[in-house]
């Protein structure tokens, strides 16, 4: 399955309630989510958890438009618009963490 | 189960009356019904509190939509989901919800996730 | 917003001659509104209309034709609980015609 999360990790719950419920597959941090996927930020350790059982990706034009291309944890893979479609593809099911 | 029905499930995870995300999932799961697909709806995070009993929304002049939750036994929708770990950190229990619901585990719920077909999330 | 007279005092509609407000209804209303439908309400009519009320008072919906049809049938029994009986009473839909007769809003899924 493939989660997808827009929102802040420091503004809203929806990053630990797909991993708290989420039991494994992709997840893609997008639109404000991606400040989840930054290294030295609060949630970095829980994203590296979460790495054993998932695989992260974030989006890098929105990482690019909040400047934070260069800081992205390591392992979490970065992707374009092409590779959100791919995702979306290679998974049977997709659900949106609103 | 016959050919070409698949697993539909509404995963509600908003408080209702603050978003409009709870009466719209609502009114989503009533269309669907008539489609005879094999329905079910979740209820984790605040989307537990669209099932506390005792909604009086007078005050705040919005339609109380909660009594519709106890229509969807008439639509064949009875299958109905609630997290346990949710609902205890909002201090609620079964008791305080206004439908017979399936109390399911973080573990349970992310489970019955990976066996449907479709998740709309609201 | 289009208006309906009965008896000297007018109720609020919409374009489609629904009620705007609930608390307007009441037997007179219901009959001229079933007068612009060319019905002839009867016994039989006002069973289905005061079911129609309490169902929505209990659920704060309008049912779906399916929906009305089951809980008919459980309610008043299987040879009313049908659609047949329920399109010869309201040709145009037990949904319908009937909600708008019963001052209801139009049923949800219903085009």
């Amino acid at each position: 399955m493939l989660h997808i999360i827009n929102k802040s990790p420091l503004a809203n719950s929806s990053l630990d309630s797909c991993l708290g419920v989420g039991k494994e597959g992709d997840i893609l941090l997008i639109e404000d989510a991606i400040y989840a996927a930054t290294s030295g930020s609060a949630h970095e350790a829980k994203i590296r958890d979460a790495m054993g059982r998932f695989k992260i990706y974030a989006l890098l034009p929105d990482l690019e438009a909040r400047g934070l291309a260069d800081r992205v944890i390591e392992g979490v893979t970065t992707v374009g618009y092409d590779g959100f479609v791919e995702l979306v593809a290679a998974n049977r099911t997709c659900q949106s963490w609103l | 189960m016959s050919e070409g029905i698949k697993k539909f499930m509404f995963v509600n995870r908003k408080a209702p009356y603050g978003t409009i995300y709870a009466l719209e999932a609502l009114e989503v799961v009533l269309i669907t019904a008539a489609f005879d697909q094999d329905v079910s709806l979740a209820f984790l995070d605040d989307g537990v509190y669209q099932l506390k009993k005792g909604q009086q929304t007078k005050g705040i002049d919005t339609k109380n939509f909660s009594p519709t939750y106890r229509a969807l036994e008439g639509y064949d929708i009875e299958k109905l989901y609630v997290e346990k770990e949710s609902m205890e950190a909002r201090g609620l229990s079964e008791d305080d919800l206004l439908v017979d619901v399936t109390v399911l585990s973080r573990k349970e719920m992310g489970e019955l996730m990976e066996e449907q077909d479709v998740l709309l999330s609201f | 917003m289009p208006q309906i007279e009965v008896n000297g005092k007018s109720y609020e509609t919409d374009e489609e001659g629904y009620l705007v407000n609930l608390a307007d209804w009441n037997m007179d209303v219901a009959n001229y509104i079933a007068k612009t439908e060319n019905l002839d309400m009867t016994e039989q009519h006002w069973e289905v209309i005061d079911f129609l009320r309490k169902y929505y008072d209990e659920f704060q919906i309008a049912p779906a034709v399916r929906v009305l049809t089951k809980a008919i049938g459980k309610k008043l029994g299987p040879e009313k609980g049908n659609s047949q009986y329920l399109y010869e009473l309201f040709p145009y839909g037990p949904g319908k015609q009937a909600c708008k007769i019963a001052g209801l809003p139009k049923p949800t899924g219903c085009i």
